[in-house]
């Protein structure tokens, strides 16, 4: 249990002349959520790709479980337990919610060609699963994905996941899209399958939803791993201030001090604090 | 007391039954199908009373019915394909070709009918899979790439009949058992078209809706990159597709030139549209995603019905276009209505 689930070794990814990451190193345990926070461009989408097998690392190597692997496709991922749920949970808004449950591997029953989808058992699981990370209002495997709010729709994806053996959770901003409410249930999500003994990557640019599940944090910056620390050893500020680069919080610095130097040492009141942040 | 305490039950279900006969109506009307069969239910009383008993006479249904048959072939496989959010415009062209290739093969070589019938199938597989092959590895839009297709083809079908046979219309004395099959009119009225109609209806219906890998299809129109992630092949899920498609055009193409014994290079072209139109009066979405093969029935029939039905009411046939024009922008806004009803009213209010 100690052991990670997932550990990358100084892992490098360009495309063409381009480099996106640059000597990434994590690690991330079964139980426990890891939280990958970076800005808009930081190389996160990258990561992720090549955690879920979509991109080969150029260089660099990753191991699952102690054992080398080389994703050549999203297949060989999913086949060492790695799920990836993207930002709009990864459904399809006019299927039913059981076969969109099932898309790729969906039950069969009956016999020889006549074989076929079986829907009352997919609806079934789906509602069921669903009902285990605290979804109750879905009783209907029937019904539309479309109708389903952005938080349960989340845990439609993650009771996939879950459902079909996911060890390690790779969540691509799943509460950006959402509501306050929607996300600290999506966030309830989160710690529940954390508790069930799953990996968690939750990828986000959202300091404050991290803060509130992460156990271990990693800040991407311009693709290389700028930060990797634990909870409770660094402060908000300090993360935001990190994601931003510190270059935001510098350059605010230097327009109040040039301004004290304008004003004959005065700070500026509050209207031309306003005025400054808003010329940024 | 005792009385209303004996009575209370059966009022209380009585009350259930009431409510819930509106809830089934209502049910049904959240199934994609709904806004096409009031489509299709609608055109048909229309044209009822306007075109009054010749149009319900067997001579009229066998019109719109033989019309359906030839357009549901082609429509149906590429209702599939716009499921997986793709286009096929080349449709028109793959008639052509397969036309051409069946009547030069079994009419102007003089070979035995099976062989131009495989012939005209292979050709229009073949198309089928080069079509899907340059849309999933070029990533150009298929609507481009299958508008090509369709102009290309007709030049090789046009240059190809000129060049072997020095015309652009071969005739063709089909086989005994061939005509039997292919291009019969049943009762002297009805194409025998409409069996093999019937019977790529249940193959698809059943692929699309029952079969485990009918999913596939509605997944890769819905969200491909997340079919693609789920394992879904989603290129030769593709490809397949348009294989069927051609192959559907074919069939038409062998079914047209048999019956008709001959063919034209200039065969089909009406289909291109036609096809898209029965889809999308189906209730298939256009991006993908979303449509039933009842509903394309349902939008081929509705297609077939307006086209035919304006000659029995006795009004000029040059207006047609007009209404088959506004019923492709009703049912399309109708069909969207009822769409947002099925995703929005999909919380029954539980009061038990």
């Amino acid at each position: 249990m100690n052991a990670p689930f997932l550990k990358l070794t100084d892992v490098c990814k360009s495309f063409g002349s381009t480099q996106v990451l640059n000597d990434i190193s994590l690690e991330v345990k079964r139980g426990e959520v890891l939280c990958l926070l970076g800005d808009n461009g930081a190389g996160k989408s990258t990561l992720i790709k090549v955690l879920s097998g979509f991109h080969e690392p150029t260089s660099g190597t990753m191991d699952v479980e102690g054992e080398r692997v080389v994703f050549k496709s999203p297949r060989d991922a999913s086949d060492r337990g790695i799920a990836t749920v993207h930002q709009f949970g990864g459904t399809f808004p006019l299927m039913s919610i059981g076969r969109c449950f099932f898309v790729g591997a969906e039950p069969k029953k009956g016999w020889g060609p006549f074989k076929r989808f079986d829907r009352k058992f997919a609806g079934e699981v789906a509602v069921r699963e669903m009902r285990s990370l605290g979804i109750t209002r879905i009783t209907d495997g029937d019904r539309l994905v479309g109708g389903l709010s952005g938080g349960e729709r989340q845990a439609l994806a993650i009771g996939r996941a879950v459902h079909f053996g996911a060890k390690l959770l790779i969540l691509d901003e799943p509460t950006a899209a959402l509501g306050v409410k929607e996300a600290t249930h999506v966030l309830r999500i989160i710690m529940q399958a954390r508790q069930q003994g799953l990996a968690v990557i939750l990828v986000t640019h959202n300091v404050t939803h991290a803060m509130k599940v992460g156990d271990h944090f990693a800040v991407l910056i311009h693709g290389a791993l700028a930060a990797d620390f634990r909870k409770g050893e660094r402060t908000r500020e300090e993360i935001t201030d990190l994601m931003a680069g510190g270059e935001a919080m510098a350059e605010l610095e230097a327009e109040i001090s040039a301004f004290e130097q304008a004003h004959d040492g005065h700070a500026p009141e509050p209207e031309d604090l306003e005025r400054i942040l808003n010329e940024k | 007391m005792a009385v209303n305490m004996t009575h209370g039950p059966s009022e209380v279900s009585a009350k259930r039954k009431a409510r819930t006969a509106p809830a089934v109506s209502l049910s049904f009307l959240r199934r994609p199908e709904a806004g096409a069969l009031i489509g299709t239910l609608a055109v048909f009383v229309f044209f009822a009373i306007f075109g009054g008993a010749q149009f319900l006479s067997s001579g009229g249904s066998a019109s719109w019915l033989n019309v359906a048959a030839e357009l549901g072939i082609v429509a149906i496989p590429v209702g599939l394909l716009m499921i997986a959010g793709e286009l096929d415009l080349s449709v028109g062209s793959v008639i052509a070709a397969s036309s051409m290739t069946t009547a030069i093969v079994s009419g102007y070589w003089g070979l035995p009918t099976i062989v131009g019938i495989v012939a005209a199938l292979v050709v229009g597989g073949a198309i089928g899979f080069v079509n899907g092959l340059l849309v999933t590895k070029t990533n150009v839009p298929s609507f481009v790439v299958t508008l090509a297709t369709n102009f290309g083809l007709a030049g090789i079908t046009l240059g190809f009949s000129r060049v072997i046979t020095g015309t652009t219309s071969v005739s063709l004395n089909p086989d005994e058992w061939a005509k039997g099959l292919f291009g019969t009119l049943i009762a002297g009225q009805f194409e025998v078209a409409i069996f093999w109609w019937i019977a790529v209806v249940l193959g698809v219906g059943w692929f699309l809706h029952f079969a485990p890998r009918g999913n596939w299809i509605v997944a890769v129109g819905g969200d491909t990159i997340s079919a693609r992630s789920t394992g879904i092949p989603v290129e030769k899920v593709k490809i397949g597709l348009y294989m069927s498609s051609a192959l559907g055009a074919s069939l038409v193409g062998v079914i047209q030139t048999i019956l008709y014994n001959g063919a034209q290079v200039a065969n089909g072209q009406a289909f291109v549209f036609n096809s898209i139109i029965a889809v999308v009066v189906g209730g298939v979405l256009l991006t993908g995603g979303y449509g039933s093969v009842v509903g394309v029935v349902l939008g081929t029939l509705t297609f077939a019905i307006v086209s035919q039905g304006i000659y029995y009411t006795g009004w000029n046939s040059d207006w047609a276009a007009l209404i088959l024009g506004i019923l492709l922008l009703v049912a399309v806004l109708m069909n969207n209505t009822f769409r947002k009803m099925a995703l929005s009213s999909g919380t029954p209010k539980k009061k038990a």
